[in-house]
């Protein structure tokens, strides 16, 4: 299993030396800097928006072994910015579309795969035969699983993670710098920060915080330049500003302080609040439901129902049931526009936004109200596949 | 006196889409009192119901996070910018 550190000392190839002439001939590099290079073993946590543009600068900067943890499959919502995937990679296990494009980027780079989700039970057996760890997942649970195993093994977690059109970049878990939680010593509640599955990402912004991720692990590597140690990037590539805040140690940190509570790796679902079924929020548990066929019997027999879209008017222009429309943010000073006494039927797109929706509308004293079970996605599945999916 | 919050993208929702505002303080607890007066929809998502500042919310004075100085009574002058930083973990 373990692959043993290759010797710094082995000679590049002619090819080798070749393909990486541009680095050879910069003192800052050259011949010492690629064989560091090649001797390092970096893990990608992640081959999406982040992982991509790392995990290929990485392989074609001639880091010598790439580990790539992902359990999850391509699909056309991957392919705006996770440029590992091609079209023709929809359906495949993203470990097999990576591996492809790396090796064929750079067949001198060793790639492990790690067919699986980062959890406590496997996390510091993962991370034994790494130098560096880049984390480019996408929730708060492996968030903290990342730092904390970097901060138990002794490892820097090179971080970036982005919203919308906003990225945050930084190092993390080194002996003498600040860890994740330092900075953010508790995740928040689940549900109100919106994931770029719920709140969008420009398709550029991985791209970008991806390469200043790859570019610190090079340095990391080189040990050249001022590592992004103590230091939070923040890059807004809309106003395209970036701006730098400092990251202190926190003295009382429970995983890296003086005192560490945090000794090995816990629970980390258990930590952020999840429980169960990730996607279920205890709103969507407790309101009433219908299921989308039974909508239809109700439209097709003009039954009296009001249909109440609790969406974005952008999402409503991509595709719309014919509801009204009221953005779920709106409706309590909007509440008015509604009549009791009337059954009302909410949805929004996947089900979430409109079960808060009834939860808040029966609370005030709606109670003909009920959910759309699966939003305009089960619609399109199950009864209109011309109603576009996004 | 006057200063500079700027508001991440993730509460922006809740700022009329404002990405700064700008706020009448000598504290930064004033400034940050000032911001949810100007956009009540914003206290929530900063402050717990007990009033406390979030701890997944970081307040920065300038480049300096507000729990390493004075915290809330941190003074503010003029030319100052006071950044609010959410954890957010989007990557995929």
């Amino acid at each position: 299993m373990a692959t043993p550190q290759q010797d710094n000392t082995t000679p590049l190839s002619n090819d080798e030396i070749l393909r990486y002439s541009r680095h050879l001939i910069m003192p800052e590099v050259a011949m010492q800097g690629q064989l560091k290079l090649k001797a390092a073993r970096v893990l990608c946590v992640g081959t999406g928006g982040l992982g991509s543009p790392l995990a290929l600068y990485l392989a074609a900067a001639g880091v010598g072994t790439l580990g790539l943890v992902d359990f999850d499959v391509v699909d056309y919502t991957n392919l705006q910015r996770q440029i590992l995937h091609f079209t023709s990679d929809v359906g495949r296990p993203k470990l097999d579309s990576a591996i492809d494009k790396l090796t064929s980027v750079n067949p001198f780079v060793q790639v492990r795969r790690f067919d699986t989700f980062l959890n406590s039970e496997n996390a510091l057996e993962i991370f034994r035969d790494f130098d560096i760890i880049a984390d480019g997942t996408d929730n708060f649970a492996t968030r903290y699983l990342v730092n904390d195993a970097c901060v138990l093994s002794g490892k820097p977690n090179v971080y970036a993670s982005i919203f919308r059109f906003e990225g945050q970049a930084s190092i993390f878990g080194t002996k003498e710098g600040p860890c994740y939680r330092c900075l953010y010593p508790e995740p928040p509640p689940p549900g109100l920060v919106p994931s770029c599955a719920e709140g969008g990402v420009l398709g550029v912004l991985p791209g970008l915080l991806g390469v200043i991720q790859a570019t610190e692990v090079i340095k990391l590597i080189l040990g050249s330049g001022d590592p992004l140690i103590g230091r939070l990037l923040l890059v807004d590539s809309l106003a395209m500003r970036f701006r730098e805040l400092r990251v202190r140690k926190d003295p009382d940190c429970p995983v890296c302080g003086a005192n560490p509570t945090v000794t090995a790796l816990i629970d980390y679902n258990e930590f952020c609040g999840i429980r169960g079924e990730e996607t279920a929020t205890p709103a969507s548990a407790a309101v009433p439901e219908i299921q989308v066929e039974d909508l239809k019997r109700h439209i097709d027999a003009n039954d009296n129902i009001f249909l109440l879209d609790v969406r974005e008017p952008h999402e409503y222009q991509i595709c719309n049931l014919g509801g009204y429309l009221i953005p779920l943010g709106d409706l309590p000073k909007r509440i008015h526009e509604l009549d009791s006494s009337r059954e009302i039927v909410v949805h929004c797109r996947s089900g979430a936004r409109s079960a808060k929706a009834v939860e808040f509308l029966r609370q005030a004293g709606f109670r003909r109200s009920s959910n759309l079970a699966g939003g305009i996605l089960a619609w399109s599945d199950r009864i209109d596949p011309s109603v576009p999916r996004y | 006196m006057s200063v500079t919050v700027f508001i991440p993208t993730p509460l922006r929702p809740y700022s009329a889409q404002q990405s700064s505002v700008k706020v009448n303080a000598q504290t930064v607890g004033e400034a940050l009192a000032d911001l949810v007066s100007q956009h009540p929809d914003l206290r929530k998502h900063l402050f717990s119901e007990d009033g406390k500042l979030r701890s997944f919310v970081n307040v920065y004075l300038n480049d300096e996070d507000i729990r390493f100085l004075a915290k809330d009574s941190t003074p503010v002058k003029e030319t100052d910018t006071i950044t609010i930083v959410p954890s957010v973990a989007g990557g995929m």
